[in-house]
């Protein structure tokens, strides 16, 4: 089905709107509900994973061992499938309706097809954990071949991604309605564009998991006698690598989307930022190499093309990213009175408010923690060091929980009030939240980053190979290492579980926001005014923007040759 | 706004602003330099992963493993064969669920060629505490040119989970001093 018979089916007439009390948007409502739907599918799974997450970092934490072998296995598989694939994917497509329909001013194309979409994804994800719970199936989120799970486990995985990509066509359908029904003039919003990049590439990514999980389902049904395992890596991270972007340019997005909406924050420069996406879609599939720098047969030249992103074009546009977003907002604050000393912008920010703090916490953990580690991680040589031991979980809870999750958590704090129009209850819980979940997730980062640097397995039931034949030991700092990152785990856990807790409580039992209602979290005083007037900042003074990448950068740079010092101190091996 | 169309229509011709502009520059340098490092390494650098790889049965590969395990074993360590290979030979090591196999006696400062494969899953050489980490594929021999560096008993652990035995597969590597200065030194003692 083509984008116009959608838009045939759905017809004009049938739309319905209300109008929003704080922005004066039109809000089609199919669109609200669908969105709704989706972000309570995303919670549900959040929580379902979350505490598949607590048990595998309790049993990882060498004093409390908690799980048995087989169930740790168990649970890390499903740990992988609901929080890396379901409350993302869930929550992005969300996301994606948000910034077409509701942003533009339109209707959503085909809400029913959009709802058999939904139901798809509903069903791949339901047949997934019943699979993984199932036993048989503990091959871990990458399921690498010759070890094969149950024909229904790579289905669900199909059956969820086909439901995703009809999400996809429904946002393109969308925006192709919104242009020709003249919803809004010149070009789409800056956070539409980054949807829109978020969505180009799960389009990518999505046939890439076609592509390599159809044969293996049929591999598993006895139908075809041999996955080729390097040949499976080499697809398999062009969907494994490639959905981590689509959570970088919806996540990024949702940053703008918050520095606007609380702080009425503006594109220094639309060019710049609108470039910097473009460079993700450009660039960041050549990602899926990473994945493989320590495989046999791979040549230095195309691993150097491919993980540098094609001379790290892609972490070019993500360190624009990192200056243009922080520099949005101090421009934004110096207009709104707050211009003493470098940093008074960011001092008197609303910290209070858990969708600023919980933005602003993702945006440097994502940069700081997940960003550096992730070029350190996919340098050709130094990729050695780390392959395969917990430094890689560490650095991807660096991204996925650090940056993309705790941004999804934070936009839920402005999605409550306008779009399930609902005042948050619990505030003072609320407030706390970002902080809880942030300090836990960047603790889970940085120990088990520790740990994998001094050699700890990722996947590992045991670290004191206490049944093994050959014995071996783990230093007491690696085992220190694991016992904080289980501290800390409990920590994200708990913010996880008062996020869980507001959302649901919020959307059952929330005061209903009628009109002149204050907000529990009001948007800032300067973010409606500033609706008014848009297009690029003319400010040009940011110097605590200037401090602050100049300290990522110096970071980054020594923490970069550090990681070649040790390399240097290895054997020798060519 | 981030959430509403750009002002300026025709934004892509709005001059960026000069701090976007320098960070770019810093940012696009710096990538440059770090791609250019990648390469340098292979030139300054002695810790590079060859690409050296042949496709083979497992059985075969096995076959390979077992007849190098015959040539050099040198004594047994918990009914494990400890091989001693010559230095600067082709050596061979096998992971299979779950053991590395056989336990390797190497020298150090002297070069083996060293061969890894795996009879049925992946598997994750992981080399400790040195901290080398290598993929390991059924059916794709991998050759390393490796020369330890220290003196000790090393331990081969797996980081690729290979089902449920996955944190019971181990194996060992022996580095001695190598054999001119071991009886040097033994001469020293006897003269003393």
């Amino acid at each position: 089905m083509t984008a116009e018979t959608v838009v045939g089916v759905a017809g004009k007439a049938d739309a319905e709107y209300r109008t929003c009390q704080y922005t004066g948007l039109k809000v089609d409502i199919a669109a609200q509900t669908l969105i709704k739907a989706n972000a309570v599918a995303a919670v549900v799974f959040l929580m379902l994973g979350g505490i598949m997450g607590l048990l595998v970092a309790l049993t990882r934490w060498p004093a409390v061992h908690l799980l048995p072998a087989e169930w740790f296995y168990l649970a890390l598989t499903g740990h992988g499938a609901n929080v890396l694939l379901f409350w993302i994917i869930f929550f992005e497509i969300a996301v994606l309706y948000f910034a077409s329909a509701i942003l533009l001013n339109c209707r959503l194309a085909a809400p029913k097809f959009a709802w058999v979409g939904f139901v798809l994804m509903v069903a791949g994800a339901l047949l997934a954990n019943v699979t993984v719970l199932q036993g048989e199936s503990s091959v871990m989120f990458t399921s690498y071949p010759p070890m094969q799970a149950k024909p229904n486990f790579y289905l669900s995985l199909i059956l969820f991604a086909v439901g995703a990509l009809i999400g996809c066509a429904v946002f393109f359908a969308t925006l192709v309605i919104a242009k020709e029904e003249g919803t809004y003039q010149g070009s789409i919003p800056l956070v539409t564009f980054g949807a829109l990049t978020a969505a180009i590439i799960a389009v990518f990514t999505i046939a890439s998991g076609a592509i390599i999980l159809i044969p293996t389902w049929l591999w598993s049904l006895g139908w075809i006698s041999d996955i080729d395992p390097l040949m499976y890596k080499v697809v398999w991270w062009a969907m494994g690598h490639s959905s981590q972007q689509i959570n970088v340019s919806a996540h990024v997005s949702i940053w703008y989307l918050i520095a606007a909406l609380l702080l009425g924050a503006k594109p220094l420069s639309e060019k710049v930022s609108r470039t910097a996406f473009f460079m993700y879609i450009l660039f960041l599939q050549l990602a899926s190499a990473h994945h493989l720098l320590a495989e046999p047969g791979m040549t230095a030249s195309w691993k150097i093309v491919n993980t540098s992103y094609m001379m790290y074009l892609a972490v070019l546009g993500s360190m624009v990213h990192g200056l243009t977003v922080p520099g949005a907002i101090e421009a934004a604050q110096r207009r709104n009175g707050y211009t003493k000393g470098a940093f008074e912008w960011l001092r008197k920010a609303p910290w209070g408010n858990p969708a600023f703090a919980g933005m602003f916490l993702s945006l440097v953990m994502f940069g700081f923690i997940g960003g550096i580690s992730g070029v350190v991680l996919g340098t050709e040589q130094l990729n050695v060091l780390m392959h395969n031991t917990i430094y890689v979980p560490g650095h991807f809870h660096g991204t996925v929980v650090a940056g993309t999750t705790l941004a999804f958590m934070a936009v839920t704090y402005l999605v409550l009030p306008l779009i399930f129009q609902r005042e948050v209850i619990w505030p003072k819980l609320a407030k706390l939240q970002p902080y809880l979940f942030g300090i836990g997730a960047a603790g889970i980062s940085l120990f088990m980053m520790g740990a994998g640097t001094l050699g700890v397995p990722r996947r590992h039931w045991d670290m004191t190979f206490s049944d093994a034949p050959v014995s071996f030991a783990h230093s007491a700092g690696a085992f220190l290492m694991m016992g904080l990152n289980g501290i800390f785990a409990v920590v994200a856990a708990l913010g996880g579980a008062i996020f869980v807790l507001v959302v649901v409580g919020t959307v059952l039992f929330g005061k209903k926001v009628t009109s002149g209602h204050k907000l529990t979290f009001p948007l800032h005083a300067g973010g409606g005014a500033a609706a008014g007037h848009y297009g690029s900042h003319p400010t040009v003074k940011l110097p605590g923007t200037i401090i602050l990448v100049t300290i990522f950068f110096t970071c980054f740079v020594l923490y970069y040759f550090i990681n070649w010092k040790y390399l240097s101190e290895l054997w020798l091996f060519r | 706004m981030a959430v509403t169309p750009p002002a300026q229509k025709i934004w892509w011709n709005e001059p960026i602003e000069r701090v976007e502009l320098i960070w770019i520059v810093i940012a696009f340098l710096w990538g440059l330099f770090m791609f250019g490092f990648m390469i340098a390494w292979h030139f300054i650098g002695q810790q590079n992963l060859n690409k050296e790889a042949y496709r083979i049965a497992p059985s075969n590969y096995e076959a390979k493993v077992e007849e190098f395990a015959k040539k050099h074993t040198v004594r047994e360590e918990q009914g494990i064969p400890v091989v001693k290979p010559p230095a600067g030979t082709d050596v061979y090591l096998l992971g299979r669920l779950w053991q590395w196999w056989p336990i390797l006696e190497l020298e150090r400062g002297q070069s083996y060629r060293i061969h890894i494969s795996s009879l049925d899953w992946q598997h994750g050489f992981s080399l400790q505490p040195t901290n080398i980490n290598i993929q390991v594929h059924p059916g794709y021999e991998h050759v390393i040119t490796l020369t330890p560096t220290e003196v000790g008993e090393f331990g081969i652990i797996c980081n690729e989970f290979c089902g449920i035995g996955h944190h019971m597969m181990t194996g060992k590597i022996h580095v001695t001093e190598p054999q001119k200065r071991a009886e040097a030194a033994e001469r020293l003692a006897e003269g003393r």
